[in-house]
């Protein structure tokens, strides 16, 4: 039976139709979760999508990580569900402390919107699960807190533990070790700052986002059986 | 219970890029000033805490600071107390 994704939708989330159309474009069904509601129950994967959840008050997900979705998203997670953040999502899973680092104002406080090229690094993310290592896709980016920041013995430490999804190749933004999408340790909860969902027709100018969004059905598949 | 005025300034950790306060300091030129440097852009939140002292007071507004205030990979926060008038 095909997998269900939970796509969050906070108040300012502005990407979570475009998830839907893309994971129901390759096979997957996708259905909203309101930040409000307490459980994801049917669901075999969650996406947290790009916007700016509650204005991005404070600072982006600062307030968003205390919507009461998210203790249903954490003990999705620490079940081993595959949870993934894309842009504003990503700083929301990193402020909820469920994934490391942080991002930071993009260095020489320019928003970039353009399409970039992504390397992956690890295969054994919820992302990127069977995606052979340095495959290279072009994949939208839309940000202006997209600087990865960690500190330097935390790097190391997701360097070693094979946490870093996605590398950019020519670095957009200033992020520290070129990271594009970094995962938790156990590889189920992903955030990247670039849109796979904005890669997945040709009519977009790129499919490779289907390869990411491709390994997330998959993972999803594999936590169900 | 008394009240006491709380004022906490966020400010970025020491070693990380300050991108916003580098774009100001670049523009200073243009002002004609050549004196000022070291610019660091924060943010400031005021607010009015019910505790029985100062102590307790300050001990609740730094518990914030570090569970919201404040994204502690990035940022450092200063509180100051006083009681309110």
């Amino acid at each position: 039976m095909t997998a269900t994704v939970g796509v969050v939708v906070f108040p300012g989330s502005n990407c979570e139709h475009d998830v839907v159309e893309a994971i129901e474009r390759i096979g997957g069904r996708a259905r909203l979760v309101f930040h409000l509601e307490n459980g994801l129950e049917g669901c075999d994967a969650v996406v947290l999508p790009g916007g700016f959840a509650h204005g991005d008050y404070l600072r982006p997900g600062a307030i968003a990580r205390f919507s009461p979705v998210m203790e249903a998203v954490a003990r999705f997670a620490a079940d081993g569900g595959p949870v993934v953040g894309i842009c504003n999502g990503f700083q929301v899973l990193t402020e909820a402390g469920l994934l490391p680092g942080a991002l930071q104002k993009n260095a020489g406080l320019a928003f970039v919107c353009r399409e970039v090229e992504l390397v992956t690094v690890s295969a054994r993310s919820a992302l990127t699960a069977g995606v052979k290592p340095g495959t290279s896709v072009r994949v939208p980016i839309n940000h202006f807190e997209g600087n990865f920041a960690i500190a330097p013995e935390d790097l190391r430490r997701v360097i070693d533990n094979d946490q870093v999804v996605v590398r950019y190749a020519d670095n957009p933004n200033g992020s520290m070790g070129d990271i594009a999408g970094v995962s938790n340790e156990a590889g189920n909860v992903v955030g990247l700052m670039p849109h796979p969902e904005r890669a997945s027709h040709a009519l977009l100018g790129s499919e490779d986002g289907n390869i990411l969004l491709g390994a997330l059905m998959r993972s999803a598949a594999a936590v169900r059986t | 219970m008394p009240s006491f005025e709380a004022l906490v300034e966020v400010t970025l950790r020491e070693g990380i890029a300050d991108p916003e306060a580098a774009a100001m300091e670049r523009s200073l030129p243009a002002l004609g000033v050549s004196t000022v440097h070291g610019l660091r852009v924060g943010k400031s939140i005021r607010l009015t805490v019910d505790a029985p002292d100062e102590a307790a007071a300050h001990g609740v507004v730094t518990d914030l600071c570090r569970r919201f205030f404040t994204n502690p990979v990035l940022q450092d926060a200063t509180v100051t107390i006083r009681v309110d008038s």
